[in-house]
């Protein structure tokens, strides 16, 4: 394929920013009891806005016993909030989703300067599914006995909540509407360079009088979280990295706390010679390029039978090509900044080693990236090998590891040789294939013919040191049930 | 000739992505002429008249008699009936005069007679000539008989532009409007369209993508550029941009020409015409306001 | 009986269908409950157990793609050869554990009756934990529970057989394989469940079963990373800490239960499909619906 396409010069898109102004605090303090305060740690840290480096806004940063505070006001709100009439506990729950939905525009803006992800991303994505999040578990809140046959089913009690910072929000609701539905109390720590939207979350649990102490929201970095994990709470539910998640295990052994762990991945996605092509590649770059990389399961790892690979690539480079990089309030930005220096620098640092490694980079987009903000132009990688650190490492960015197989067996082998379990991802249009390989695919999550979708109903989660536990759907609500 | 299958959902997802593209200022007017400039200004009615000719005519010259920097059309597309006076009428305007050969709509006549009218509608000055394809061979399975059929009609266009129109509302499915539109590039269309405007689904943004994937995999093929047309149900001019939109990711800037990309269409320009004119004056128009064309 | 000397067995460990000695050459007495010497048993090693694991991990993918139904005839025909045996059985556990032959018949008894209640669920279970999920999109969207991999069990001291049954059925029903450490205090039924295992048509490696000093071995099924579960009962606090605190190391799915007594006879709690969740996977699947 000698040919090549080219993306400007013709006609080129103005700028097409989201301009709804929106109002941020100078700084938040902790929300713990229904009401905003002072933290007793007297520290504040600045959130950096990614796509300028200026600071956003002031958080509170809680130490041990600003977390105490807010696991006794959990403590104390849980009798009232379990012994509600589950009917009315719903009802909540559908108030919470439907401020979610009318103030999703501001929500959708706040996310994309807080985090860098396109405003398409968190308008079309993000708020969406978490006003779903809510509407989907309020409903589950008088049913939970008809979950479990044969089980009454109660409440786990105060429930500690850490979340990561790649779907600020979303992760948000993740966690804490089931464990409302399920009459628990929750204690959240949203991460420390996305903690924004949360604290706007708690407005709305403000907004719709839910019960003070039903929800507290500490915000802080590590230090904080280990309070959290080791403050007296009956359940943790925690989604971030494997290594953390381990320590976390060990820190829990014994304790009699519940647990569950949403942790990192490495995900297979393995394209078949007799795949729709175009709509595999289009799965490709949805699968690893949606939201700069920054996805746990994101489709990292790219197996292309090899008599289609000059084709898939072919494909690739024309596709990427055209995503366009920059400002992530612009709504026709394809790729928003890098969530943090920390996590660029990470990013920059595997770039440079799949090139000592003696992989090929390919980067064929033609952005130009803004001078301020934190920037990496989506990108893959061919001739990797199954040995290299691209092919085994997390590295939650846009960076793809392309390698090949010949059998349907050899690319099963090389799909689930990683100690990773979250997702896979196949593209064949040939039923009986798809059934077989999502079969031994070892992953909680199997995308046939699509990838990257999720949905409330539709349970997420890993095998192996993916972590343990699902979130959304039926099997979600485990996790924060006693059955009796 | 490889057979190519396209996933609904995902290629309806990408489809739908080009929607969502934000297009204003310079770029949106830029983008309105552009879409003017790319279009097939058509009729095609039983009842249609020498005046009514006239009247498209002169609305392909001239989209608006107070803004007459605007574009004028790409081509007028008329009944075989009426090519002569539309002839005479676009005599060195530049503007191509397309007609609908080969039993249109249906196609449902002896291949010869199909030829013969070919052969006419060029001899009465067509320079673009928009056939049906043969949609009961093709829904048989009889592939040969189809392409066999447009490489006929193709030679009889001479020098004519042939656009091979699918029917893709009858073909139903994508697996099969991308194998319509891999035998018709394959056969010598110059240009692949999706529809007669006789048949609901007309054009739809995943049809015409799945259609301009088919051109992409053959110019990335063999270098030669196929062109496009979309036709039927394209009245809005938000739709014509989500349509350049999706031309220009798909296949690049480079098809962005009348040259390879063409809307069918009737009302469209004049909501063009009023997109332009409320992006100039601020103000919103009437109904009255635009010339019927 | 007097004038004749007893032949004294051996009890060998159950290694990949195989009754291996340990490789270590230990073996620990065992006395009756008035003090005789009834038997030896092999005291497995660390590296018993590594073996052990191998043979769980080979063993494996075979059994997991069996298919239910006959994963379920081969949990009934234990429970068979079992019924065969209780009279061998409830001699050993009698003679071992106060209580009598009653309550030694009555542990066996149960014992059987869990075999039989997760052949049957066998092939019930993923209907009864798996689902559809009503995705808003254009997709057909579904739930099923698969495999953990290879659990290691770590049985308790009382109820020797009846526990190590209850913790090993509803694993190997859901298509697991299973490394277990029975009773150190009482391990002859462990011993003999072996004998069980090898004439009712598990496959080799399928269920491995040790004996020996349980704390010890219990620490080195936790930080083993080819175990991907843990399933225990009767241990104290140190080995429950030692257990869960392996999760830390390859994410093992680790229940310990709080199980004893009478505990073990309740059949609302230990016949429910909730003992076999802890060792599954659920997978979710999405596919597009549309031509």
């Amino acid at each position: 394929m000698a040919q090549s396409l080219q993306f400007e010069h013709k006609w080129d898109y103005a700028p097409a920013p989201e301009k709804i102004p929106v109002q941020i605090d100078d700084r938040y303090g902790l929300f713990i009891n229904g009401r905003f305060i002072e933290p007793a740690s007297d520290k504040w840290a600045d959130s950096i806005n990614p796509a300028t480096e200026q600071s956003l806004f002031k958080f509170a940063v809680a130490d041990q016993s600003d977390v105490e505070t807010a696991v006794a006001a959990a403590r104390k709100a849980l009798p009232g909030w379990s012994g509600l009439p589950a009917q009315e506990r719903a009802k909540y729950l559908f108030r919470i989703a439907r401020r979610i939905q009318e103030r999703s525009r501001e929500l959708a803006i706040l996310e994309s300067m807080d985090g860098g992800k396109p405003i398409k991303e968190s308008r079309d994505i993000d708020l969406p599914e978490a006003a779903k999040h809510f509407f989907y578990h309020a409903g589950w809140a008088d049913k939970l006995d008809y979950a479990f046959p044969g089980r009454k089913a109660g409440p786990v009690g105060v429930c500690g909540q850490i979340i990561p910072w790649n779907f600020p929000l979303l992760m948000a609701a993740w966690k804490i509407a089931p464990a409302l539905a399920c009459g628990n109390t929750v204690v959240l720590k949203p991460a420390e360079t996305t903690s924004l939207t949360a604290l706007r979350l708690a407005e709305i649990f403000q907004e719709v009088e839910l019960p003070p102490g039903v929800v507290n929201i500490v915000t802080g970095a590590g230090q904080t979280g280990s309070a959290l994990a080791t403050a007296d709470i009956n359940k943790l539910a925690f989604t971030g990295s494997t290594q953390v998640g381990k320590l976390l295990a060990r820190q829990l052994a014994g304790t009699g706390k519940r647990l569950t762990l949403e942790l990192g991945g490495k995900s297979p996605h393995i394209i078949f010679d007799d795949a729709s092509i175009d709509q595999a590649v289009e799965g490709i770059i949805s699968g690893i390029y949606f939201n700069q990389g920054h996805v746990c399961c994101a489709g990292s790892r790219l197996f292309v039978q090899e008599s289609i690979m000059s084709e898939v690539l072919a494909k690739l480079d024309i596709r990427l090509a055209s995503l366009r990089v920059g400002d992530p309030l612009d709504k026709n930005t394809d790729l928003g900044a890098i969530n943090s220096r920390q996590q660029l620098d990470k990013i920059n640092e595997y770039r440079k080693i799949g090139v000592e490694e003696g992989a090929s980079l390919h980067q064929p987009s033609t952005s130009e990236l803004p001078d301020k903000g934190y920037w990496s132009q989506p990108c893959y990688f061919a001739d990797v090998q199954p040995a290299h650190r691209l092919a085994r490492d997390e590295i939650f960015g846009p960076v793809l590891a392309v390698m090949s197989f010949r059998t349907p067996e050899e690319a099963l082998s090389r799909a689930n040789n990683t100690p990773f379990g979250l997702a896979a991802g196949i593209w064949t249009d040939k039923g009986s294939k798809i059934f077989d390989i999502a079969a031994k695919l070892k992953a909680g999550v199997v995308w046939c013919n699509t990838y990257n979708q999720f949905d409330a109903s539709s349970p997420f989660g890993g095998f192996r040191e993916s972590g343990f536990g699902r979130e959304g759907g039926r099997q979600g609500l485990r996790a924060y049930l006693e059955l009796s | 000739m490889r057979t190519v299958t396209v996933d609904r959902v995902m290629i309806e997802a990408r489809a739908a992505s080009f929607t969502r593209r934000s297009i204003k200022e310079a770029a949106k007017l830029q983008g309105l002429c552009m879409a003017l400039s790319m279009t097939d200004l058509t009729t095609l009615e039983g009842k249609d008249s020498r005046e009514r000719i006239s009247a498209l005519c002169r609305k392909a010259r001239q989209p608006a008699a107070d803004m007459p920097d605007l574009p004028q059309v790409a081509a007028v597309c008329v009944y075989p009936n009426h090519v002569a006076l539309a002839c005479e009428l676009l005599a060195g305007t530049g503007i191509h005069i397309a007609s609908v050969a080969t039993a249109f709509p249906s196609g449902q006549s002896p291949l010869e007679l199909r030829l013969e009218e070919v052969r006419q509608v060029v001899a009465d000055g067509a320079d673009e000539v928009d056939m049906v394809i043969n949609r009961g061979a093709f829904l048989a399975g009889d592939y040969p008989t189809v392409q066999g059929e447009i490489e006929a009609i193709k030679q009889a266009c001479g020098d004519a532009h042939l656009k091979v129109i699918l029917e893709t509302g009858e073909l139903e499915t994508f697996d099969k409007i991308r194998l319509a539109s891999d035998l018709a590039i394959e056969a010598g269309g110059d240009f692949i369209k999706t529809s007669t405007g006789k048949i609901q689904p007309a054009a739809t943004i995943p049809v015409t993508l799945v259609m301009l994937e088919a051109i992409r995999d053959h110019f990335l093929a063999t270098g030669k550029r196929v062109g496009m047309k979309p036709a039927g149900g394209i009245s809005k001019a938000k739709t014509a941009l989500h349509y350049l939109v999706m031309v220009k990711e798909t296949l690049g800037d480079d098809w962005l020409t009348p040259d390879l990309f063409r809307f069918g269409a009737s009302s469209l320009v004049n909501d063009i015409v009023r997109q332009v004119r409320w992006k100039r004056t601020g103000n919103y128009t009437a109904n009255y306001d635009v010339s019927i064309g | 009986m007097a004038g004749r000397l007893r032949v004294l067995k051996t009890y060998k460990l159950y290694i990949n269908g195989d009754f291996p000695r340990s490789e270590s050459g230990r073996t620990s007495k065992v006395l009756g409950s008035d003090g005789k010497l009834l038997a030896h048993v092999c005291k497995a090693s660390r590296k018993d157990l590594r073996d052990a694991v191998s043979a769980a991990h080979s063993g494996l993918s075979g059994w997991a793609a069996r298919t239910a139904y006959n994963r379920g005839q081969v949990l009934y025909r234990m429970a068979e050869m079992l019924e065969g045996k209780s009279a061998e059985f409830s001699d050993i556990l009698s003679t071992t554990i106060s209580g009598g032959r009653r309550r030694a018949e009555r542990e066996v008894g149960r014992a059987i009756e869990r075999l039989v209640c997760f052949a049957g669920w066998s092939d019930k279970y993923s209907q009864v934990l798996g689902c559809n999920n009503p995705v808003a999109g254009p997709f057909y969207n579904f739930t099923v529970p698969e495999p953990t991999g290879v659990i290691g069990i770590v049985a308790p001291d009382e109820q020797p057989l009846l526990g190590l049954v209850s913790l090993i059925a509803p694993v190997l029903c859901a298509g697991n394989s299973v490394v277990a450490i029975g009773s150190d205090q009482h391990p002859l039924a462990t011993a003999v469940m072996g004998e069980v295992c090898a004439t009712s048509d598990v496959p080799a490696g399928v269920i491995n079963l040790l004996t020996g000093d349980r704390q010890e071995l219990a620490g080195i099924l936790a930080d083993h990373r080819e175990v991907q579960g843990i399933h225990a009962a009767g241990v104290d606090t140190d080995t429950r800490i030692a257990l869960e605190a392996g999760a830390g190391e390859n994410m093992k799915r680790v229940t310990v239960r709080n199980i004893t007594g009478k505990g073990w006879y309740d059949d609302r709690d230990c016949h429910s499909p909730y003992w076999i969740e802890p060792f599954i996977e659920y997978k979710t699947i999405w596919h597009p619906s549309a031509c």
